[in-house]
């Protein structure tokens, strides 16, 4: 496969990936700020743009809202990454499925022709769940519509590459909010409302409830995003993914230098598996989320460095 | 379709009989089907200068042009002698120039031409093939001969319009189709590649062949990535080669693959900015090194534009009589070269009843069409004539044949011409068909798709 096209999969699947991420979290904290008092729904929305690594220029809520919805020049908006997103798939229309390119050409569609005050006339909720349901349907022809070869791996790493990192910078600015002595209790009521809206951000609430029951812990919060196996928005989850999928084109394209990428994604997973809940909270709960996104930085450089923008001389030379 | 007024020429007959039994509901019923066809292919072209909305449907008439197997025989000797020719005379142009020796065709002709390719002297391609690929528009004249109207042999496109209007005539039109003993072109893909094959180097008994287009934004995109997914090969851009040591490879993700044909659909302009324009973003940083090294084939060569040049249009019947020794089987439409004397003074007096066309222009720009045109626009003509013979021909207003198509509902005549694709390689291909195109507009004589053409199912019958 050409480079050229395994790069504009992987970023077909990011950028889409990032647009539900970015569309769920404003969802959750909109509905979820409307009666809270102005001095914490600003905190709230701080820590999401931090979490988002975004700015808005001095905007108030529904200024924050529309930006990240729908400003082309920021590039977490929605918009943007669904632009970006189908250009990519554009790029590579004869590499995918002619349902693929349908379904996000449809979405970028819809996005583009939402008009603002449309947006605010039928309830912001109608639209975060358009793109959502969207980028579900497109992972969905993703996976029945495509033979599970190299191409599709890397639209994997791409997109589970996204969640594990969108996961951990979510859980490291929520955790900001606590004070250490609060992190093994039961959450007080004002806190109650943030771990609720963590864990819908990341769809997560009902599975969290069948595996510890509604009694909300900041400490199984993190346990279950972080570590649990078997949920696929959690970091562990991911990792699994990605290892797997790398090991897959690695196998797939012969790459002597393969290794490293795959090495990479294994101490992640390794890391994620035997990690153990009380010791990441007792140590440093942020330097290990950072750590985790350091890794996926890692991961990314080592997947360019290896498939896409390799040197021709080395490249050569083996 | 019609011989005379009131009389269906023979193989017609069939089909008019066919679409008088049908409801004009019905027609238009298909014609719908056979639209929606093309949207939902995603068969479309992009329309230069616009936003939103670039990619537009090529529009594409029910009813088939037909052409007789006699007829077809001829048109396929004629080209195959014209392409042998035409080939012979490049190879000759860019080695020995005995042509030019021997004063067939004076020699300041053909390297004031735009489209010569100095880089290109004594260079050695594979199998002395310069035009693996071809596309050649023809005409009817009033006397039921076909001419050639002009030579493509630079990247000739339209191809998969032919493919796809057929399998689409197919499915709107099973039955009629089926019982009129249509040939087949569906096996152009397999011939193009084999085309592509016979120009691998010496040494790499199975060549990785990959077609290169400029990119989505060019407006022929749809065709190249269809001809890729036809053939099975690689469709690269410019970014995805690199040449290392004279040797192009494809950077891929499992290490760089060597490359050893190229089926270009970038100009030769664009092809390698260290040769051509610097400024090019499509092509390859040292591919027509490689190309010369040997290590390289392109289809087609480099410098295949001197001999589609309108003005050495005018040599070509000289050019098949000096190499093969043979008479034309498809004549030229006569044509005026502005740089002799006599035929000048004849063109300039009678500019109202000529057509005049720019040599380096194409796609129906920079022409004056006498019999439509002003005092003012011959003035200005016969100044540019004056100024520069060289860039300049003139031809006698002709009557482009006429097809009925179905416009909103009525048949109506319109003027359409044929362009047949011929492939060079172990020996000389050309699919029975072509693409027919059809000037929507009533009464225009422009049949370019970004003018208002469209086209039709082209059939060439068994007997």
């Amino acid at each position: 496969m050409l480079s050229r096209v395994a790069d504009n999969l992987y970023w077909m699947s990011r950028y889409l990936e990032r647009a539900e991420h970015t569309a769920r979290l404003m969802d959750v904290n909109f509905t979820q700020s409307l009666d809270q008092t102005p001095e914490a729904r600003d905190r709230r929305w701080e820590r999401v743009l931090a979490s988002l690594n975004a700015t808005v220029r001095g905007a108030d809520l529904y200024g924050i809202v529309e930006g990240l919805a729908f400003e082309p020049g920021n590039t977490s908006s929605i918009a943007a990454c669904i632009a970006q997103a189908r250009e990519n798939a554009r790029q590579v229309r004869e590499q995918i499925s002619t349902e693929m390119y349908e379904q996000i050409n449809r979405l970028y569609f819809q996005v583009r022709n939402t008009n603002r005050s449309a947006f605010w006339d039928d309830e912001p909720h109608s639209f975060f769940k358009l793109v959502r349901e969207g980028a579900h349907l497109f992972q969905g022809i993703t996976d029945s519509t495509m033979s599970y070869d190299e191409r599709w791996h890397f639209i994997q790493v791409g997109r589970f590459l996204e969640r594990a990192n969108n996961t951990s910078a979510l859980l490291s600015t929520q955790f900001t909010v606590l004070r250490e002595n609060e992190v093994a209790q039961p959450v007080m009521e004002y806190h109650y409302l943030d771990f609720v809206g963590l864990l819908k951000s990341c769809t997560a609430f009902e599975a969290y409830c069948k595996a510890y029951t509604a009694d909300i812990q900041p400490e199984r919060v993190a346990e279950f995003l972080l570590l649990n196996p078997d949920f696929p928005r959690s970091v562990c989850f991911a990792a699994e993914v990605i290892q797997n999928s790398l090991s897959a084109i690695g196998r797939s394209t012969g790459q002597r230098h393969a290794g490293r990428a795959q090495r990479l994604a294994g101490r992640l997973r390794a890391a994620l598996d035997y990690g153990q809940v009380d010791e990441i909270m007792a140590d440093d709960l942020h330097s290990y989320l950072a750590s985790i996104q350091r890794q996926c930085g890692q991961i990314h450089d080592s997947v360019y460095q290896t498939y896409i923008t390799y040197p021709a001389d080395i490249a050569l030379a083996s | 379709m019609f011989a005379t007024e009131q009389q269906v020429r023979p193989h017609y007959q069939s089909i008019y009989e066919r679409l008088n039994d049908m409801t004009a509901d019905e027609l238009d019923r298909r014609q719908q089907a056979a639209n929606l066809a093309f949207l939902s292919q995603g068969i479309t072209f992009t329309v230069y200068g616009r936003d939103e909305g670039t990619e537009r449907v090529f529009p594409y008439d029910l009813l088939p042009r037909i052409i007789p197997a006699h007829e077809w025989a001829t048109i396929e000797k004629g080209l195959t002698q014209r392409i042998t020719a035409l080939n012979m005379f490049l190879r000759d142009i860019y080695h020995e120039g005995k042509i030019l020796a021997d004063k067939v065709i004076p020699r300041s002709l053909v390297y004031s031409c735009r489209h010569y390719r100095r880089e290109m002297r004594g260079v050695h391609v594979p199998r002395n093939i310069y035009v693996s690929v071809v596309g050649t528009d023809l005409i009817r004249l009033e006397d039921g001969s076909f001419a050639v109207l002009e030579d493509n042999l630079r990247v000739p496109s339209g191809v998969s319009y032919m493919l796809a209007n057929r399998s689409v005539m197919k499915k709107v039109f099973p039955n009629l189709f089926g019982s009129y003993g249509v040939r087949s072109v569906d096996q152009y893909g397999q011939a193009l590649l084999s085309t592509l094959r016979a120009l691998a180097p010496a040494g790499r008994p199975d060549p990785n062949i990959v077609l290169l287009t400029p990119g989505v934004y060019n407006s022929a995109y749809f065709e190249h990535t269809y001809l890729a997914r036809q053939m099975g090969i690689e469709l690269v851009e410019g970014r995805d080669l690199l040449v290392h040591d004279n040797v192009v490879y494809t950077r891929t993700t499992g290490g760089l693959k060597r490359v050893d044909v190229i089926y270009r659909r970038v100009d030769d302009d664009f092809l390698d900015p260290l040769a051509f324009r610097p400024d090019s973003m499509l092509g390859v940083a040292g591919l027509i090194n490689a190309y010369r090294a040997g290590n390289v084939a392109l289809a087609n060569a480099v410098g295949t534009g001197i001999a589609d040049d309108k003005a050495i249009y005018a040599y070509v019947p000289r050019i098949i009589r000096y190499y093969l020794g043979e008479e034309p089987i498809i004549n030229n439409v006569e044509t005026y070269l502005l740089d002799d004397e006599k035929e000048r003074r004849y063109v300039l007096e009678n500019l109202d009843k000529l057509v005049v066309k720019a040599v380096g222009e194409s796609g129906g720009y920079g022409m004056l069409i006498g019999p439509h045109s002003t005092a003012a626009e011959r003035e200005e003509f016969r100044a540019r004539i004056i100024a520069e013979p060289r860039n300049y021909i003139a031809q006698p207003t002709l009557a482009l044949s006429q097809a009925p198509c179905f416009v909103e509902g009525n048949f109506e005549p319109r003027h359409i011409d044929l362009r047949p694709y011929i492939l060079y390689g172990d020996q000389v291909t050309i699919v029975p068909g072509g693409l027919t195109r059809v000037a929507l507009k009533r009464g225009s004589l422009v049949v370019n798709s970004s003018q208002g053409g469209g086209s039709k199912d082209t059939w060439v019958l068994y007997e």
